[in-house]
C-alpha cells in the first residue's frame, strides 16, 4: 500500500516548501518529498536577493505577493529568515548611456505596478553610497527590495508547514511518476511509492525529469552561478546592488549581511552536476568576479574572500520559468525552473500554485509561464 | 614528449624530499609554497636577521632540520622554487595561485600535495581571551620571534607537541607554571608496543618529561579542563581543572598554550576531488591513498602530515616514496628496491603513530561535556548552546546542515579549529557516531584571498 494524500509535492526547494505551507492552509492534506535535504539545492545556495526590480513588468504582481510574505515571514514561520527590507539598487556603467533610457521607461511602468524607483545620478548616488566606483554612471534605487538568508529560508517555510500537518520525507528520490486511474503514484529509488490525486512538481533544474515523463520535455539548462563571502566587516551598506548590463561578465552583484560578511556574486556562470547534486565554481569565474567587483566598489578590494560556492539552477531559454497546470495531465501542476531569479518570488509562487491547487485559479498573470510554450509543434 | 609538469605543494620536509627525487629523476618540478621560507613547520627557518645556532633552535631534530636545510639550498637552482605563493584552488588539471599581486593557472601533470598540519583544538570555556594560544602558535612565537606568549604559562591538552613545546619554553627560560595532560597516564603503558617501533623518538620524549619535571614544572595526568579564566578586556588570568575524580584546581597565569595533537591539513586533497574516509583512531577524515600515496584521483599524489600525521621523519620517507611512486606512473625508470625500502620506513613510523594516538587519546568526550555558554566557534563566536538549541530546533545532525543553520566553521578558519569539536559536540548530542555527522566540505579559497587579487597571468 502506498502513503496517500490529497496532495504530493517532489522537491523540497523554496517552492516546494512554500507550496506545503499554503497547501495546509487551504486544508489539503500534503506530502513534500524531497532527495535529499530540505533546501539543500538552489534554495540554499543562492544569492539571496530579495529583489523586485529588474524582473519582468508581467512577474511584478508574482512579486509583489511574494513581497507581502516576506515581511510577515517572522510571525509566518516563527522563525527568522534574516530577511531585511534596506534597498535594492541597479547602476549602469557610463560606457553605456542608452541603459538611462531603458531604467526610467522600466521605473514609469514598474510604478503602475505598485513598485516605486528613485532615478539617481552617479554622482548623487556616491554622496549617499560612497562605495560606488567613477564608472557607475547613474543608478535605480527601490527602498521596498532587500535580502534574506537563503540557508534559513525554505527549512524554515518546510518547519511551518510541517507544525501545521504536512508530511515530510527527506531522503527520498522520486524516479518515477505515473498517473493511473485518478491518481498519480510516484516511485521512490528505495520503491516507496506514494498516491494522490494532484501532483505538483517543484524539482528545480531536475524538473525535466518528471515532465518529460507526462509528454512534456523542457529545454532546461543546468548551471552553477558564482558567490563569494567576504569576511566581517563593520555593517554598513545597506542596500543590495547589482549592474544592469548586457555583458555577462560585468553581472556582478553584492550585499552586506547584519553579521557583517558581504556576500558577493555573478560574473559567467559554471557548470553543474546535477547528477551528483554539486555544483563548482570555476576558479576563472571568482577571478572575473572580483575584477568586476572591484570596478563596481573599489573600497571593497581591501577585504578577503574566505569562502566560495555556487548551486544548482535550471535555466530556461526565456529566462521564465515554468509554472501552472500541465498542458497534457489533469491534476499535474509544475513550478520549476526559476532561471535564476527564484529565490524573491518564491514564497509568492508557493501561495499561488496553493491557490490554483485548491481553488482552480488565480488573479496573479501566470500566462507566460505555460508549460506549452514548449511544445512542439 | 615535453618533460612531465610536477608541482609540488609544500617546502617541508615532504615536499623537499619529494622535490629532490623529482631533479635526481632530470625533472625540474614546481615548488609552491605559501611561506617566506622553506623548511616547513617543525623545521621553520628562522627570519634573515637572527642567527641563533641550529642546536638552539632545533634541539635533538638539529642534524636533520640542517640536512633538509642544505638539501633543499642545493635544489634551489633545479627548481622552480615560488615562495610566498599560496594555492588557493585546484580545478581541471590546474593550480591555483596567488602572491600578493597575482593570481596564476599552473597545468600540472602530476600533483604532489605536502601541506603538513595544524593544531587539533578541544574548546574550554574560555578559549576566546587574549593569552589562549595554540600549541604550534605557541612554538611559532618563540621559533621565528625568540618571544614567550606570556610570563607565567601554561600548556594543556595532549600529544607529544605539549611536552616538547613546555620543554622548549623551559630552555627559553620561560616561566612554564604547569604541563596539563588530558591523557591518562596508563595509555602510555598501553600503547608502548606500538611507540617502542621508534625508540630513539620515544626515548626523547621520555627524556623531555624528565627534563621538564628536572626544571620543576608541574606534570599533570588525567586532566580536565574546566575553565579558562579571564575577560574580555584584560585576557585571560587563570585555569580551572581537574584532575580525574579529585577537587577542583584554580592556576593563575597570563597566558595558556593548547592542542591536542595535530590534523592534517586535507582541503587541497578536498578541492582536486580526492575520496576521503573516516579513521576511526584519530577519529579524523583523511584523504584515501595507496601504500605510495597515490590518491583516488588519477595524477594527485599525498605525503607527509598533510595526507596522515605520522611525523618529520615519516615525512620525508613517504615525500621521496610518493615522488617515486609519480615519476614512475609518469613512465620514467625508479628503483623499486628503494621505494619497497622507503615502504618499510612508512610502516614503521605508521606503527609509532598509532601508538601516539594511543597513548594521547583525543578526549572526544569533552566536546559533548561544553557548557552551553563556551564559544565553540571563535570565529563566528557560536557557543556550544547556540548550536544544541539549532539542533533542538532544526533536527540538524550533519555538519555541513548544522553549519549552515548554525555557522559554527563558517569563518575565516573555515572550521580548521572547531570543526572537528563540532562533530564530536553534535554526534554526542544526537548519540550518533561521529562518522555518521560528516565532514565540512572544503571550499576555496583555502586561505582568505584578497578581493584586489590581480587578474591571472597567462
Ligand atoms: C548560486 C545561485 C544564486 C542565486 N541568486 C538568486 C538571488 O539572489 N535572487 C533570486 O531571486 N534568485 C536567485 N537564484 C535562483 C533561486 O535560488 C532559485 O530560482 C530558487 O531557489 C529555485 O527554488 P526551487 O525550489 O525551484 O529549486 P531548488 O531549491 O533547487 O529545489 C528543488 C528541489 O527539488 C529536489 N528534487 C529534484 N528532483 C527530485 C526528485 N526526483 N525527487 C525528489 N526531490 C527532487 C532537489 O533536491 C531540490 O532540493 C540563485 C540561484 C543560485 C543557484
Ligand atoms: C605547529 C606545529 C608544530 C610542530 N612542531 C613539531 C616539532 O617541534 N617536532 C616535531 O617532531 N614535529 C612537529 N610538528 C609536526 C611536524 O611539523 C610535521 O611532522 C612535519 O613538519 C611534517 O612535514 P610535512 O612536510 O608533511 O609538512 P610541513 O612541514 O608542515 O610543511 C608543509 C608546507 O606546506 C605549505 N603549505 C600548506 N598548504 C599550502 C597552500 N595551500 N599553499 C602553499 N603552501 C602550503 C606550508 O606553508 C608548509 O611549509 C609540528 C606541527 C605543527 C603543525
Amino acid at each position: 500500500m502506498s502513503a496517500a494524500s490529497d496532495v504530493i509535492i517532489v522537491g523540497g526547494g523554496l517552492m516546494g516548501s512554500s507550496a506545503a505551507l499554503f497547501l495546509r492552509g487551504h486544508g489539503l492534506s500534503v506530502t513534500l518529498l524531497e532527495t535529499d535535504l530540505i533546501g539543500r539545492q538552489a534554495s540554499g545556495t543562492n544569492f539571496g536577493n530579495v529583489r523586485r526590480q529588474g524582473r519582468p513588468i508581467h512577474q511584478l504582481p508574482l512579486a509583489n505577493r511574494a513581497i507581502d510574505i516576506w515581511r510577515r515571514s517572522r510571525e509566518l514561520l516563527g522563525a527568522d529568515v534574516e530577511y531585511l527590507q534596506s534597498g535594492h539598487i541597479r547602476v549602469c556603467y557610463r560606457e553605456r548611456p542608452e541603459l538611462v533610457g531603458s531604467m526610467e521607461e522600466y521605473a514609469d511602468k514598474a510604478r503602475a505596478e505598485g513598485l516605486d524607483l528613485e532615478l539617481l545620478s552617479g554622482n548623487a548616488l556616491r554622496d549617499k553610497f560612497p562605495f560606488f566606483g567613477a564608472d557607475v554612471l547613474a543608478g535605480s534605487y527601490s527602498a521596498t527590495d532587500g535580502h534574506a538568508n537563503p540557508r534559513l529560508a525554505a527549512p524554515a517555510f518546510a518547519r511551518a508547514a510541517e507544525r501545521l500537518g504536512a508530511v515530510i520525507h527527506e531522503h527520498t528520490k522520486i524516479v518515477d511518476a505515473q498517473k493511473i486511474g485518478e491518481d498519480f503514484v510516484v516511485s521512490a529509488a528505495d520503491g516507496r511509492t506514494f498516491r494522490a490525486p494532484i501532483l505538483l512538481v517543484t524539482a528545480g533544474a531536475w524538473g525535466n525529469a518528471l515532465s518529460s515523463q507526462f509528454g512534456e520535455p523542457v529545454p532546461i539548462v543546468p548551471r552553477g552561478p558564482n558567490m563569494s563571502v567576504t569576511e566581517p566587516v563593520p555593517y554598513a551598506i545597506l542596500p543590495a546592488v547589482g549592474v544592469m548590463t548586457p555583458v555577462e561578465e560585468e553581472t556582478v552583484y553584492f550585499r552586506q549581511v547584519a553579521r557583517g560578511n558581504i556576500v558577493l556574486g555573478g560574473s559567467t556562470r559554471g557548470p553543474s552536476f546535477p547528477d551528483q547534486y554539486r555544483a563548482y565554481v570555476e576558479p576563472q569565474n571568482t577571478v572575473s568576479q572580483l575584477k568586476h567587483i572591484r570596478r563596481l566598489a573599489p573600497a571593497l578590494g581591501k577585504l578577503n574572500i574566505i569562502r566560495v560556492w555556487s548551486g544548482i539552477e535550471g535555466y530556461l531559454p526565456d529566462s521564465q520559468p515554468v509554472m501552472g497546470p500541465s498542458a497534457t495531465t489533469s491534476g499535474l501542476y509544475y513550478a520549476f525552473g526559476f532561471s535564476g531569479s527564484g529565490f524573491q518570488i518564491g514564497p509568492g509562487v508557493g501561495e499561488t500554485m496553493a491557490e490554483i491547487i485548491a481553488q482552480g485559479a488565480t488573479d496573479i498573470p501566470i500566462a507566460p509561464y505555460t508549460i506549452g510554450r514548449f511544445a512542439k509543434g | 614528449m615535453a618533460d612531465p609538469r610536477i608541482i609540488i605543494v609544500g617546502a617541508g620536509p615532504a615536499g623537499t624530499r619529494a622535490a629532490e627525487a623529482c631533479v635526481q629523476a632530470g625533472i625540474r618540478p614546481i615548488v609552491l609554497d605559501e611561506g617566506r621560507r622553506d623548511g616547513g613547520q617543525i623545521y621553520r627557518r628562522q627570519p634573515d636577521n637572527f642567527t641563533r645556532p641550529y642546536a638552539k633552535l632545533y634541539g635533538t631534530e638539529a642534524p636533520r632540520a640542517q640536512a633538509l636545510h642544505e638539501t633543499f639550498d642545493g635544489l634551489k637552482d633545479r627548481i622552480d622554487y615560488r615562495a610566498e605563493t599560496l594555492v588557493w584552488n585546484i580545478a581541471d588539471g590546474h593550480v591555483r595561485t596567488a602572491t600578493r599581486t597575482m593570481e596564476s593557472a599552473l597545468p600540472f601533470d602530476a600533483l604532489l600535495l605536502c601541506t603538513g598540519a595544524t593544531d587539533r583544538l578541544m574548546p574550554v570555556k574560555g578559549w576566546q581571551f587574549a593569552g589562549a594560544y595554540s600549541l604550534g602558535g605557541a612554538q611559532v612565537a618563540l621559533k621565528s620571534q625568540a618571544v614567550s606568549i606570556g610570563h607565567k604559562v601554561v600548556f594543556m591538552g595532549s600529544g607529544p607537541l605539549l611536552y616538547l613545546v613546555a620543554s622548549q619554553y623551559v630552555q627559553a627560560g620561560a616561566d612554564v607554571v604547569a604541563v596539563l595532560d588530558t591523557a591518562p597516564y596508563s595509555a602510555r603503558i598501553k600503547a608502548l608496543p606500538d611507540l617502542l617501533a621508534v625508540p630513539s623518538v620515544l626515548w626523547n620524549g621520555v627524556a623531555l618529561t624528565l627534563a621538564l619535571k628536572r626544571a620543576g614544572v608541574m606534570v599533570r595526568n588525567s586532566v580536565k579542563p574546566l575553565e579558562i579564566l579571564g575577560n574580555v578586556e584584560d585576557g585571560l588570568s587563570g585555569i580551572r581543572f581537574r584532575v580525574g575524580a579529585g577537587a577542583e584546581q584554580t592556576i593563575a597565569c597570563d597566558a595558556v598554550a593548547m592542542g591536542h595533537h595535530l590534523r592534517p591539513e586535507t582541503q587541497l586533497a578536498d578541492l582536486a576531488r580526492c575520496a576521503f574516509a573516516f579513521d576511526p583512531v584519530t577519529r579524523q577524515w583523511l584523504p584515501e591513498r595507496d601504500g605510495d600515496g597515490r590518491s583516488s584521483v588519477a595524477g594527485v599524489y599525498l605525503a607527509g602530515d598533510g595526507a596522515k600525521i605520522l611525523g618529520a621523519r615519516s615525512a620525508e620517507a613517504s615525500g621521496r616514496l610518493t615522488a617515486l611512486a609519480a615519476l614512475g606512473d609518469l613512465g620514467l625508470p625508479v628503483d623499486k628496491g628503494e621505494m619497497a625500502s622507503l615502504r618499510g620506513d612508512v610502516g614503521t613510523y605508521a606503527k609509532f603513530a598509532r601508538g601516539l594516538a594511543t597513548a594521547f587519546p583525543w578526549p572526544a568526550e569533552q566536546a559533548g561535556a561544553l557548557p552551553d555558554e563556551a564559544i565553540l566557534c571563535r570565529c563566528e563566536g557560536v557557543t556550544a548552546g547556540d548550536l544544541r538549541a539549532v539542533m533542538r530546533e532544526t533536527g540538524a545532525k550533519e555538519a555541513n546542515r548544522a553549519k549552515a543553520f548554525s555557522r559554527v566553521g563558517m569563518g575565516r578558519c573555515q572550521g580548521r579549529y572547531c570543526g572537528l569539536a563540532a562533530a564530536e559536540l553534535i554526534a554526542a548530542q544526537a548519540d550518533i557516531p561521529v562518522e555518521q555527522v560528516g565532514r565540512l566540505r572544503g571550499q576555496a579559497p583555502v586561505k582568505p584571498l584578497n578581493i584586489s587579487i590581480g587578474d591571472t597571468d597567462a
